[in-house]
């Protein structure tokens, strides 16, 4: 039985980068905000100290800034006439822990979405015909477009202090950046970082091809920054342990070196972690969300009673807590009826490795989010007439870091361990970089999310099922855009190329990407999404679910950007409209 | 007549009445609001207000050289705090340094500097101080082993280290800087850390504000020396510093970082302005930086390797640091002061600067007692201290030795 706490205006579930900027937003309003994070506390001074950062052993193989497996996972199967089972350690994909979330070790690339992708049905039906459209595919609108999206945009990469070269001013295209950005309102908050030596010579190659590369836009930043809330972030200094590790630099942007500083110093925010939220509390008529029910780290239940409930954990945790709570219509990929899962998407995968014999790239160096990109082999940036498919990808050398555990680069056909093994490691470790191209997901009907049937986690509650097969249509983009790559390879005259576009099947076990959206989609139409335009659910009028759960499929960009983008749109429409006129700000 | 007489009596009485509620002016909003800001600016919590305790009601407990001394109870309890207390009696405690009873103060209780607070503005932080809540809290202050605790000693204590009379402006100089003189010499007793002391604790006063140890911690030099102290400071930097712990150059830490945090982020812009503008009037604006020492010497080589592995990264590899995050090195006045206590205590022990309103990233210096030796952190300091402009004795492994022991207990 839970014990009843007193009444907040606001309850956050998650305080990942979506959680801290509604929360700073809506305290700044003036209301009372509790936020439940149910993993622990952290912060840059405590937790990522300099001396014990570097560690890839505890962060990159132990996982240790990822949701624990046993606390909570997902199962898996490629289509509806399979039995999931769960994932027992991540593989395909890292989920954040603790405040800052999935966002302290996320790489850092920040990419927006571009504008045709907000109408992407309709844009690719206006130009190709809906005859083009392949039938597997269930693309949607988003229900908003670019100009409701830009002042968001513009408002993270401000708080995050985005570093990067603008490709599209107020409509005028840039020398040196990406033309086929929307436009921005405003230049990059900080200047592109310095490039390594491997983006600098694959900028060069792509160039001598006529390819446009820009450096890619990156939450990691090349000089001093202090954003509007007074939080100071210094230069990264490539450290080489970034994705998958919290920066000890101040210098990756996440809610813990942009937001939270500042926000747990105001006397309207309270902050629980190691608390999980069970479910939203519905009242009688289903129609309004009374607060949520969470456990504390003893077992203990709490019910905390609020006028508002923002959901901004990450995309699983969004759709689970929505189909446990029962909001909306599970959806059903048979009768195609039901929201509540549908549009789950996810990323393409695809590289292409090259062997030197005579470079020297110090692998060592490196960022999560330092490189050098092209975009006209991503989205709908070239024709796709008669190609038989849609999407594309974004096409870049982003040199992590190498560290010395999980950084053999060595040729198809060494041999896994033993001398050979180390004899092609100190051949090829400085010799070898590889471009990458993070290519667009698109949905179908049979990817969706649910509840499993037979596994549980520890309180009891269904472990979320993740139904998802690469559709046709990816695998053949996937080809298609490889072999793109794999020309600009050849122009730098390495010794050996090789490709690795996505195929075949999803496999849960190597890591392809965190990027998994959809399931709780925003839309026009309440027939197809589950959330307006401004992230409010369409059934429950004071419950906003913000995350990349909201995306109807996902273009080949990295979701980040465009996840703060939309969480400061949902606080604009709550502190704009909604505290004055609660109940639905679309009507259906 | 005798009605008359009765309804003067009358009025009398009204009137008294009258001219006592106007003259009771010590718990109007004004007087109270007025002490409380004169409370912050003294930053009279430091003492006497315990981690985590009730404010004012004493318990921090101050290392002296000659044993512990812990701040009182200054809640209005009437068993265990000043709640008996009269103004006059707390006036005596302010400018004379005697205790209610008639028993003499510790210099710890740093009345040398507030004898020079106004009487108006001692009545104000009487007047706040009664209108606390009551906290029930006994302290035993006096802490120190014989002889010291034997409070007759102070006698010729305060003849030799104590000079009485409230702070007298100096006509030559502007209300600003008469301002900020009243606040750094007085009220806000920066000497208190920053003046070295004699062999019984007592100001050096030729030696005012020149650095001093306390604490294991070295409160800097803060005279105009433009290579010691804050000379090469702007008045902005200055005022930044003292509102937001942080500037271009430094971030506070130990006991600054609690000072900024309890004190002076709340003062107001006029006596941040007022202070800034009496230090950068202070002495030694013509010393000159003495010599470096030799690119060439061991120990400068061997502090050159050591810094490019363990500290250029957040402090570049110029030395110039990140401003509000990563302190500047160069020509940094902490870092050329001949007392290296804090920069051996911050690398082996690391430090942490408490955020602030207006700066709140706080960021940390991580320890590095665990990965550099004695050897390691006497010469990485030698070769910060004698490099991008700077100029200062070098650390010997042995005061590394000691500080580490000193950290351990």
């Amino acid at each position: 039985m839970a014990t009843k706490l007193p009444k907040t205006d606001v309850v956050i579930i998650g305080l990942g980068w979506a959680g801290s900027i509604i929360a700073n937003e809506l305290t700044d309003e003036g209301l009372d905000v509790v936020a439940l994070e149910r993993g622990p506390w952290r912060d840059t001074a405590t937790d990522f100290n300099i001396a014990s950062a570097a560690d890839e052993l505890r962060y990159s193989q132990r996982q240790d800034l990822m949701l624990r497996t046993v606390q909570n996972t997902i199962t898996m199967r490629n289509n509806p006439s399979q039995t999931a089972l769960p994932m027992r350690n991540w593989g395909s994909f890292h989920p954040g822990n603790g405040t800052g979330g999935a966002g302290n070790h996320w790489a850092g690339i920040t990419f927006r979405f571009q504008p045709e992708e907000f109408r992407l049905k309709s844009y690719l039906t206006e130009k190709y015909g809906s005859a083009a459209m392949p039938k597997e595919l269930t693309l949607q609108d988003w229900g908003t477009d670019w100009s409701e999206m830009e002042p968001f945009y513009d408002a993270f990469d401000k708080v995050a202090g985005t570093s990067g070269k603008a490709g599209n001013l107020k409509g005028e295209i840039q020398e040196g950046g990406n033309p086929f950005e929307g436009a921005r309102s405003s230049e990059y908050p900080t200047r592109p970082l310095k490039q390594p030596y491997g983006p600098t010579l694959f900028a060069e190659a792509a160039r001598n091809l006529g390819y446009k590369a820009f450096p890619v836009p990156s939450a990691l930043i090349s000089e001093p920054y202090t954003n509007s809330l007074g939080v100071t972030m210094g230069p990264c200094t490539f450290c080489g342990f970034c994705t998958n590790y919290g920066c000890a630099n101040y210098s990756k942007a996440s809610a813990i070196t942009t937001i939270l500083p500042a926000l747990v110093r105001k006397s309207n925010f309270t902050a629980r972690t190691n608390s999980e939220v069970l479910r939203i509390v519905m009242d009688s008529t289903g129609k309004k969300a009374t607060g949520v029910v969470f456990v504390d780290t003893s077992g203990n239940e709490w019910e905390l009673p609020a006028d508002l409930v923002v959901v901004t954990a990450f995309t699983f945790e969004n759709v689970r807590l929505m189909l446990i709570s029962g909001v909306g219509t599970p959806y059903d990929p048979i009768s195609n009826t039901g929201t509540t899962g549908r549009n789950y998407a996810y990323q393409t995968a695809n590289g292409v490795q090259l062997f030197f014999d005579d470079k020297n790239f110090n692998p060592f160096i490196g960022a999560g989010a330092v490189g050098m990109g092209i975009d006209e082999l991503n989205n709908d940036n070239f024709d796709h007439s008669g190609l038989g498919f849609f999407g594309g990808g974004s096409t870049r050398v982003t040199p992590i870091g190498a560290a010395p555990i999980g950084n053999r680069p060595t040729p198809p056909g060494t041999p896994r361990w033993g001398s050979e093994w180390k004899k092609e490691t100190v051949k090829n470790y400085l010799s070898t970089m590889s471009i990458g191209c993070e290519a667009s997901s698109y949905a179908t009907r049979n990817n969706y999310l649910s509840l499993d049937p037979t596994y549980k986690d520890r309180l009891g509650r269904p472990l979320l099922r993740v139904t998802f097969d690469f559709p046709q249509n990816d695998l053949k983009m996937a080809q298609y855009v490889t072999d793109k790559v794999e020309e600009i390879a050849k122009a730098m005259s390495p010794r050996q190329i090789v490709k690795n576009p996505a195929k075949g099947s999803w496999n849960g076990g190597p890591y392809q990407s965190s990027h998994i959206v959809g399931g709780f989609v925003m839309g026009a139409d309440p027939k197809t999404s589950s959330i307006n335009k401004y992230l409010q659910s369409w059934d429950v009028s004071n419950l906003f679910v913000v995350g990349a759960s909201a995306f109807p499929q996902n273009p080949g960009y990295n979701p980040t950007a465009t996840v703060g983008a939309l969480a400061f749109k949902a606080a604009d429409a709550i502190r704009s409209l909604y505290v004055k006129n609660p109940g639905p700000l679309v009507q259906a | 007549m005798k009605q008359l007489s009765l309804t003067t009596v009358g009025l009398l009485v009204l009137m008294t009445t009258v001219s006592f509620a106007q003259s009771a002016r010590e718990d109007s909003f004004e007087q109270i609001e007025r002490g409380r800001y004169l409370s912050v600016l003294g930053d009279c919590s430091a003492c006497h207000t315990a981690p985590g305790g009730a404010p004012f009601a004493g318990g921090v407990v101050l290392k002296t050289p000659f044993g512990n001394l812990v701040g009182s109870n200054i809640t209005p309890d009437v068993e265990t705090g000043i709640g008996r207390m009269t103004e006059e009696e707390f006036q005596k405690v302010m400018s004379d340094g005697i205790g209610k009873g008639g028993y003499h103060l510790y210099g710890a209780m740093p009345f040398t500097a507030f004898t020079k607070v106004s009487k108006a503005d001692n009545s104000a932080i009487y007047a706040y101080l009664q209108s606390l809540q009551p906290v029930k809290n006994p302290i035993e202050s006096n802490q120190l082993p014989f002889p010291f605790s034997v409070r007759t000693s102070l006698i010729v204590w305060n003849y030799l280290n104590f000079q009485k009379g409230e702070f007298k402006p100096d006509p030559e100089k502007s209300e600003a800087w008469n301002r900020g003189a009243y606040i750094v010499d007085g009220l806000g007793h920066c000497g208190t850390c920053h003046t070295p002391k004699t062999a019984l604790g007592g100001d050096k006063n030729d030696l005012f504000l020149e650095g001093a140890t306390l604490q294991d911690w070295y409160a800097p030099n803060i005279t105009a020396d433009p290579h010691k102290g804050i000379g090469s400071w702007s008045i902005e930097d200055l005022t930044q510093y003292l509102k937001t712990g942080t500037n271009r150059f430094d971030t506070a830490s130990g006991p600054m970082a609690e000072e900024v945090e309890n004190s002076s982020q709340h003062w107001t812009d006029a006596d941040l302005q007022a202070v800034a503008i009496y230090l950068k009037d202070g002495r030694n604006a013509d010393a000159k930086p003495p010599q470096p020492i030799a690119a060439t010497d061991n120990r400068i080589t061997a502090g050159r390797e050591i810094y490019a592995d363990r500290c250029s990264a957040c402090h570049t590899p110029s030395g110039e640091g990140i401003g509000r995050l990563f302190p500047k090195l160069a020509k940094g006045p902490l870092v050329n002061n001949d007392d290296a206590t804090t920069l051996m205590r911050v690398v082996l022990a690391g430090s942490k600067a408490d955020g602030t309103h207006a700066a709140p990233t706080g960021p940390i210096m991580p320890s590095f007692a665990w990965n550099l030796s004695d050897d390691d952190v006497a010469n990485v300091l030698t070769y910060v201290r004698n490099s991008w402009g700077n100029a200062a004795p070098a650390v010997s492994a042995s005061d590394v030795a000691a500080i580490r022991k000193g950290l351990q207990e």
